[in-house]
């Protein structure tokens, strides 16, 4: 895919044309991303309506489509008040590293063969960095804001993502294990065939491992006790108004998205299309072919799976999800490593017989 | 045997499933949310909204401050006064009833001989002054010109059960 990009540059001075190319590939990744943000929280509030048997918001624009917007001129025009006892340095930097790292882990999601704006060899090693380094942004607000509640939150976040990301490393251990490769486009390739070959099926548990880490890591309900708004208020969040805490929010919700991706990548054979088989069929064949709209529509389903979770549970109590999270999920993924090893190992067809 | 049924349901996480069935059902169930400013519930003739007082048909008004709805208010938030006017017949000179004592019981209505004191369907209604919440005379009179057909309309809509 760069090709014609950088032929288009070419008249600019090397380094100068591979900044601009990049800086192009990254606004080209980020507008449609916030936009999708900004839509998802419509999406929240209308989906959890809708089960809540309520009509959600529609008032602003048809259907209420124009809220998100509204509620950006509302946040954007507010205060940003820090506290009298806070660390102000570290009071405003918390935010931004929250969203940072959210946004800087999608530099190598493959969106499609060829739409990725990185195609780095350890990408998913990447990722599980950039991931839990957002948990920065969070311990940092709680500890800065210098609140009793946002300190409780931070505390809480941080003992959960500890848990939650051992088990989720394994479950991606798994999958690194099955594809061979760190390479996210490579892990993708490795699932070639149809939807029976998509490493959901022989990595089942790990799938829904993955995707209840998933869930946990980004603190949402059912297990958002870092916020827990019946608890602690707002949890590490309670001190900051106007738009840093939009930027948590957007920080929150990319990262939603980050792992709604990342559980198409890894378990679900990101663009592939599950009937590969049906491509040559005239007119409809291109549907059925690989390309970035198999992506975005299991990406769509994921997105849906967070809110229709958040619509359904209740919240965790937080001793049971440390128990999840310690006396479940790790001895599930360690055991699965096992079966995983030996699977491929005895080259179990239809999966591992290739490698 | 029973441990291990226990652990199956836990790990296929099936009641989790039956929940989300649940709330997947209610995502396309038909919504019931009013939309208030612009739909609204049908409301009973008997409904004890905003107070008015009627005239008879040849324009006198139907008080004779017999003060029964004064004697009766569980609130005190009926005050009249009332003289002996040229042609010798009692009627109020003051009639106001505090809206922020009043309690929209509707004993005024019921203690009323002459069906003069009502309560409306009105209950879409605010103060911007203080001192607005007293309904004088004169502006409970208005309201019941401005909706005598409706108050007509209601009083015999529910005359077989009064």
């Amino acid at each position: 895919m760069p090709e014609p990009l950088a032929t288009a540059l070419g008249w600019l001075p090397h380094e100068l044309g591979l900044l601009v190319e990049a800086l192009i590939k990254v606004v080209a990744l980020l507008v449609p991303l916030l936009v999708t943000v900004a839509w998802f929280t419509y999406a929240e509030r209308k989906v959890i309506g809708y089960m809540q048997v309520r009509l959600g918001p529609n008032r602003v624009g048809p259907k209420g489509l124009l809220q998100p917007i509204a509620d950006a001129m509302k946040l954007m025009f507010k205060e940003f008040i820090v506290p009298a006892g806070a660390n102000r340095f570290l009071f405003v930097v918390a935010p931004v590293i929250s969203l940072t790292t959210a946004l800087a882990a999608w530099a190598v999601v493959p969106f499609s063969d060829f739409l990725v704006v990185a195609d780095i060899n350890a990408g998913l090693l990447y990722v599980l960095a950039m991931t839990s380094l957002g948990v920065y942004g969070v311990i940092i607000a709680g500890w800065a804001s210098n609140s009793k509640y946002a300190l409780l939150g931070a505390m809480r976040c941080a003992a959960q993502i500890v848990a939650y990301e051992i088990a989720m490393g394994f479950a991606l251990v798994v999958v690194l294990m099955a594809a061979g490769s760190l390479n996210l486009r490579e892990i993708v390739l490795a699932q070639e065939g149809g939807w029976a070959q998509w490493f959901w099926l022989p990595l089942l548990p790990m799938f829904v491992v993955y995707v209840i880490s998933g869930i946990a890591e980004t603190n949402r309900a059912p297990f958002d006790v870092a916020e827990g708004e019946s608890e602690i208020v707002a949890g590490f969040h309670v001190e900051y108004s106007g738009m840093a805490f939009s930027v948590f929010f957007i920080a929150e919700y990319t990262n939603m998205v980050l792992i709604s991706a990342l559980t198409v990548i890894m378990f679900l054979g990101g663009w592939l299309s599950p009937f590969p088989g049906l491509a040559d069929l005239a007119f409809v064949g291109w549907i059925f072919a690989p390309g970035v709209h198999w992506f975005i529509g299991k990406l769509v389903f994921f997105m849906f799976l967070y809110l229709w979770l958040r619509a359904t549970f209740p919240r965790y109590r937080y001793d049971q999800i440390m128990r999840l999270g310690w006396k479940v999920f790790i001895p599930l993924t360690i055991i699965w490593i096992v079966v995983v090893g030996i699977a491929i190992m005895v080259g179990l067809p239809p999966w591992f017989d290739a490698a | 045997m029973s441990k291990i049924g226990h652990y199956a349901r836990s790990f296929l996480l099936l009641e989790l499933l039956q929940g989300l069935r649940l709330t997947l059902r209610y995502l396309v169930s038909e919504k019931f949310t009013v939309q208030y400013p612009e739909q609204k519930t049908p409301k009973s003739p008997r409904f004890r909204g905003l107070h008015a007082l009627r005239r008879y048909p040849n324009g006198e008004e139907r008080c004779i401050a017999c003060k029964l709805c004064e004697a009766v208010c569980p609130a005190l938030a009926i005050t009249i006064d009332s003289e002996r006017r040229a042609d010798g017949t009692r009627r109020t000179t003051r009639y106001d009833i505090d809206l922020f004592k009043c309690i929209f019981c509707g004993f005024c209505e019921e203690s009323c001989p002459v069906d003069s004191i009502v309560e409306t369907r009105i209950h879409e209604y605010h103060f911007e002054k203080r001192g607005e919440n007293v309904m004088t005379k004169d502006k409970l009179l208005a309201i019941g010109d401005t909706y005598e057909k409706e108050i007509a309309a209601d009083r015999l809509a529910d005359s077989l059960y009064r």
